[in-house]
């Protein structure tokens, strides 16, 4: 295998030296195959500079952070607040704009809680009144978004009244901006900067510029996106933004809530306790400025380090190029998969505005079958509707093949791909 | 473990010609069965014979929307539990249930299993075990329903219920 010569970016990149970086890569799955780990969308494999941040901070550093006086915990807290900052500068935001949660999905559910305790009206300061819903205000959604970021806001209607509305999707797995206009009662737009499905990349401006017309906050799923490309969030003109450190060559349990600081400022709580308070009586509490008032209890701390490591290595590499290697991935995947008589790419088959998701079915032979059959010759991929059901309903699917790749993918494993589907289709006597 | 231990020929042969398979009327109860973490679905109805004790299974039908073990499984399903009582029926339930969640580690009763046995394979990958099991968990659910309408003598349009996701 060779370093990928494709693109000028991604000619700075020296595969075979980023792959020595990820141990995991170098072991064999399944009667000692080599391992082509092509599911880096549901979560990335860590290179040692993250395990190494981690094991470092715990075997040195460790403590509560933002409490005690002790020498361990000013270091601990100092390493907590040394990551949220080089986050925050990877995303283009202020380090007080970036939330440490659980992953996306606790950053989504927050922004969903918090408009919900708004909602409520009682004994909160005037400041929130803006993120209040009546019954019969608009929430607005895609069809292609991941559960993660449609469920939370079903709830949020159930709760408020609100009425849950939606972008439909295109043919060819493009969002469809005809299928709906926004209205005066619309008051939050959500949706996914790239669909973990499709690769297809929204039109953010667009959203926004629409959302903002009607005076609606936007809330960004970027799980797909940070991790792959050069991602300015405070460029990007959306309100919220939410990502996962798992999903971007860092650790599980931690994630990151971002919200423009004047948004945040104003935003009720979502979890209450130790550590989000400014002062509290038994009558009642004041709550601390963001983020910490977002970060109740004792926080992950060496989770959130190893993001900083992940953060760091990332730059180290370039977003640029990281960004451009994966594409030339997904073009040879695509170009690949084309050749397979009876294989549908469900998304879009050009390289225009997308990213390194490649979703398929093969006609004859069930998702969960090819991958099987890939599995058997060391490829994993995902097989079912990747959390995202009803835009497999809306393809007339019930499960695909999805591939997604990351900067330690090769060319080589592409090709590893796209032979194992002729494989299945081979085993499965459809060819 | 090689893929041929886990497609064994005998589930292949079912899969491309599942016995049971196109939905019948009448029947007496209906059960629709999702997996949720692949979306695989499927509708089975059964109709039954006698009542109380010696209530039998007279016949299986259904529609799988899902992968080849789901399909084969339904198809030997419908082999292994039609002419048979409901309470022995529920017995090859068992034995095909403890086999699927055994992780390989059960050995197979042939006698009582049939083809349910080339689901041995099936064992070692814990994330097929579910793709097995969907017909079974519906075949169990539909027997339930229809023993209750066959003990209060209802015939005609049957039960039907349905584990369709909501929103």
């Amino acid at each position: 295998m060779t370093a990928v010569a494709s693109g000028t970016a991604a000619a700075v990149l020296d595969i075979e030296k980023i792959r020595a970086d990820f141990p995991i890569l170098s072991r064999t799955v399944r009667d000692d195959r080599p391992l082509v780990y092509l599911d880096s969308g549901a979560t990335a494999q860590r290179p040692r500079q993250v395990l190494d941040a981690e094991r470092a901070f715990l075997e040195q550093h460790n403590a509560a952070v933002h409490r005690g006086a002790h020498q361990l915990a000013e270091e601990a807290t100092d390493a907590y607040e040394s990551a949220r900052a080089r986050i925050a500068a990877f995303v283009g935001a202020d380090p007080n704009e970036v939330v440490f949660t659980k992953n996306a999905t606790e950053g989504i559910n927050l922004v969903a809680y918090a408009f919900g305790n708004a909602s409520v009206r009682t004994a909160l300061g005037p400041e929130s009144a803006r993120f209040a819903l009546e019954p019969g205000d608009e929430i607005v959604v895609t069809e292609l978004e991941h559960h993660a970021n449609l469920v939370p806001w079903q709830e949020l209607c159930r709760r408020t009244g609100a009425v849950l509305r939606w972008y439909s999707v295109t043919d060819d797995g493009r969002l469809d901006l005809d299928s709906l206009e926004l209205s005066e009662r619309t008051k939050i737009v959500a949706f996914a900067h790239q669909s973990n499905v499709l690769g297809s990349v929204l039109p953010v401006a667009e959203l926004v510029s629409r959302a903002r017309a009607v005076g609606a906050v936007t809330v960004l799923d970027a799980c797909q996106s940070v991790p792959h490309q050069p991602v300015n969030l405070t460029a990007l003109g959306v309100d919220f933004a939410a990502f996962s450190g798992h999903k971007m060559l860092g650790p599980s349990g931690v994630g990151v809530l971002w919200g423009r600081g004047e948004l945040l400022a104003a935003l009720p709580p979502f979890l209450t306790g130790g550590s989000m308070i400014e002062l509290v009586r038994m009558e009642g509490s004041t709550y601390a400025p963001p983020p910490q008032r977002f970060e109740a209890g004792v926080p992950m701390t060496s989770q959130a380090v190893g993001l900083g490591a992940a953060v760091d290595y990332l730059n180290g590499l370039g977003m640029e190029a990281v960004f451009a290697h994966e594409l030339a991935l997904t073009g040879a995947a695509l170009d690949g998969l084309a050749q397979v008589p009876g294989v549908r790419i469900i998304g879009p088959r050009d390289l225009a505005d997308r990213g390194g998701a490649v979703s398929f079915v093969v006609d004859g032979v069930h998702a969960h079958d090819v991958g099987q059959v890939l599995d058997d010759r060391g490829v994993a991929v995902r097989v079912g509707h990747h959390c995202a059901w009803p835009l497999h309903r809306r393809f007339g699917v019930a499960a695909t093949v999805r591939a997604t790749f990351a900067v330690y993918n090769t060319p080589d494993e592409v090709a590893a791909l796209v032979d194992g589907v002729h494989a299945a289709r081979d085993f499965f006597g459809v060819s | 473990m090689k893929l041929e231990q886990m497609y064994q020929e005998i589930i292949l042969d079912h899969y491309r010609s599942p016995h049971g398979a196109g939905l019948r009327e009448p029947f007496d109860a209906e059960s629709v069965q999702i997996n949720p973490t692949c979306g695989d679905e499927i509708t089975l109805r059964v109709t039954l014979d006698g009542s109380g004790d010696t209530v039998t299974v007279r016949e299986v039908s259904h529609e799988t929307l899902g992968c080849s073990i789901s399909q084969a499984s339904a198809s030997v399903l419908t082999d292994l539990v039609v002419g048979r009582s409901v309470t022995d029926s529920l017995k090859v339930l068992a034995a095909f249930q403890e086999m699927a969640q055994g992780r390989g580690q059960v050995e197979p009763d042939e006698d009582v299993l049939g083809d349910g046995v080339a689901f041995a394979g099936v064992a070692r990958y814990p994330a097929r075990v579910k793709c097995a099991l969907l017909g079974w968990m519906a075949f169990k659910d539909t027997v339930a329903r229809g023993s209750v309408v066959r003990g209060s003598v209802v015939h005609g349009s049957g039960v039907r219920h349905s584990e369709k996701e909501g929103a």
